[in-house]
């Protein structure tokens, strides 16, 4: 088995009572595409933001490329986060700048490039993503969810990062504009090579655009494996995860009228 | 004892709430005001907390140094109101009520504005994606609007000074009967730099706190819509009390010993 890329043991966060992350541990190999599966408040997004740093676990391990992640500070922050490119849920986009100062934003504001410079790449990505240059002119509030997630997409890989992470991709979009989504994130991961971490709710998604798939439940992987082995995991958890399935081992709190 | 628990609460979470705040301004002093400048976003918060505020401050200060000018009449007899006047309204104005003032509408307009626009851009994940494009949010957002505030806000304080005196002047010139050469000249005579110097010191203090308030509530704001209205109202409430506050100490030591 190749070196892991990305690599969490053990971590732990909790937020007062609340324990999210409990004792997590994950690996993503260089160029692999992983799809975490779960739950909602099972721990997804805040174990991406504690890769990125915008949140401290309370214990663990967080490697990329070999490197520890935790504790970055100044210059070595700067340079470990201009690795990766991340598409929010809801594409997170700034409402006072334009769609292409958006996807030019880390090109501009992060590493200090030429305006000019920048739009041209700018323009070029929101290409990548079907979407044209007069787009490009419009403000963030007059794009429909699924122009704002191909737009988000674009400003992800604006900087052709190593690792990009895809935070619920396709939640809110219709079925047809979902696969469009998918389609570009396929696309635009192979052209880059990247090294991916998407979480999401949405199976045809996972199957679309994963390698590899873990499932997480109470902040514990419990079960990871090639993206063709979903079906037959032998993990109850997974199977009534993908299924959709009330009964099963995974207890929904909803009280009973 | 419930009654003492309750108390007892209520100090910690204040002293918990000031210890959060004032690590946020050493963060924000720290990390927001060193290198590297965003001068595009310091010049676009000059032109929001500055020029668009001109119009409030200035009527503020208008309308109360023409009040002043009444009240002080009122209160005087009339041998001693042509000096009383002039003089009261240009110290009033320039050491406190034109900085308080100015401190009170500006953390109405724009510490409310900055609470809700960091909140807003908090909730909706915004911040986060400033870090995962190599920028920093204290550096991008929390230092342009600090050194933004701390400058306006005097130079707002300056012209609502001269707006106010001459609030009084207009008051005192065309409803009470003074002449218009002996009530600029009074003014001028009582006036002195120290009234004006300490008014500025004091507004560059309060352009502080409310950019710190706004900025320390919407970044800390949750729960989307309500959280974002309630660090909108934090912001200015605890905004508007700071700014009391400091003035009194700040009149403690620039004035005590007088």
């Amino acid at each position: 088995m190749a070196e892991p890329f990305i690599k969490l043991e053990n971590v732990r966060k909790a937020f007062g009572p609340k324990h999210v992350l409990n004792g997590l541990s994950l690996s993503v190999e260089k160029g692999r595409s992983l799809v975490v599966i779960g739950g909602s408040g099972t721990g997804k997004s805040v174990m991406l933001k504690c890769i990125l740093g915008i949140l401290q676990p309370e214990a663990g391990t967080i490697e990329v490329a070999g490197q520890n992640a935790l504790g970055l500070k100044g210059e070595a922050r700067d340079q470990y986060l201009r690795r990766f490119g991340m598409l929010f849920q809801g594409a997170a986009l700034f409402d006072s700048l334009s769609v292409w100062e958006n996807v030019a934003f880390g090109l501009i504001q992060g590493r200090g490039m030429a305006r000019a410079k920048a739009r041209e790449i700018a323009m070029e990505k929101l290409g990548l993503v079907g979407l044209s240059a007069d787009v490009g002119k419009l403000m963030p509030a007059e794009l429909s969810g699924g122009m704002q997630k191909r737009v988000g997409l674009a400003r992800a890989i604006a900087a052709d990062p190593e690792i990009i992470f895809f935070d619920e991709p396709t939640t809110g979009l219709d079925p047809i504009m979902a696969d469009v989504i998918n389609n570009l994130i396929v696309d635009c991961v192979q052209r880059l090579g990247a090294t991916t971490i998407s979480i999401t709710h949405d199976m045809a998604s996972a199957r679309k655009i994963a390698d590899d798939i873990a499932m997480i439940y109470k902040g514990e992987i419990i079960w990871q494996g090639p993206a063709k082995m979903v079906d037959r995991s032998g993990s109850p958890y997974v199977d009534q995860f993908i299924y959709g399935r009330a009964e099963g081992p995974i207890k929904m709190d909803v009280l009973k009228a | 004892m419930n009654f003492l628990a309750f108390i007892g609460r209520l100090v910690l979470d204040l002293c918990a709430e000031i210890g959060r705040v004032a690590l946020f301004a050493r963060d924000a002093l720290l990390t927001g005001l060193s290198p590297r400048f965003y001068w595009g976003q310091i010049g676009a918060q000059l032109f929001r907390v500055g020029y668009t505020s001109l119009p409030v401050v200035a009527m503020t200060a208008f309308f109360t140094g023409g009040a002043l000018a009444l009240q002080i009449y009122t209160g005087s007899s009339p041998t001693t109101a042509g000096t009383l006047v002039p003089s009261i309204v240009a110290i009033g104005i320039t050491r406190e009520l034109g900085p308080v003032l100015a401190g009170l509408m500006v953390s109405g307009r724009v510490g409310a504005s900055i609470a809700a626009e960091l909140g807003t851009m908090k909730v909706t994940e915004q911040t986060d994606a400033l870090v995962t494009l190599s920028t920093n949010p204290l550096k991008y957002l929390v230092g342009p609007r600090i050194v933004a505030a701390v400058i306006s806000l005097p130079l707002l304080v300056a012209i609502g000074d001269t707006i106010g005196i001459m609030g009084g002047y207009v008051v005192g010139t065309k409803t009470l009967g003074f002449n218009g050469f002996a009530y600029l000249k009074t003014t001028a005579d009582e006036l002195h730099v120290d009234d004006v110097r300490s008014g500025l010191i004091k507004a560059a203090v309060f352009g502080f706190i409310i950019a710190l308030m706004g900025c320390y509530h919407g970044f800390n704001s949750k729960g989307g819509a309500q959280g974002v209205g309630r660090a909108t109202t934090n912001a200015v409430v605890s905004s508007a009390i700071l700014i009391l506050a400091a003035n009194f100490v700040l009149t403690s030591v620039l004035f005590g010993k007088n």
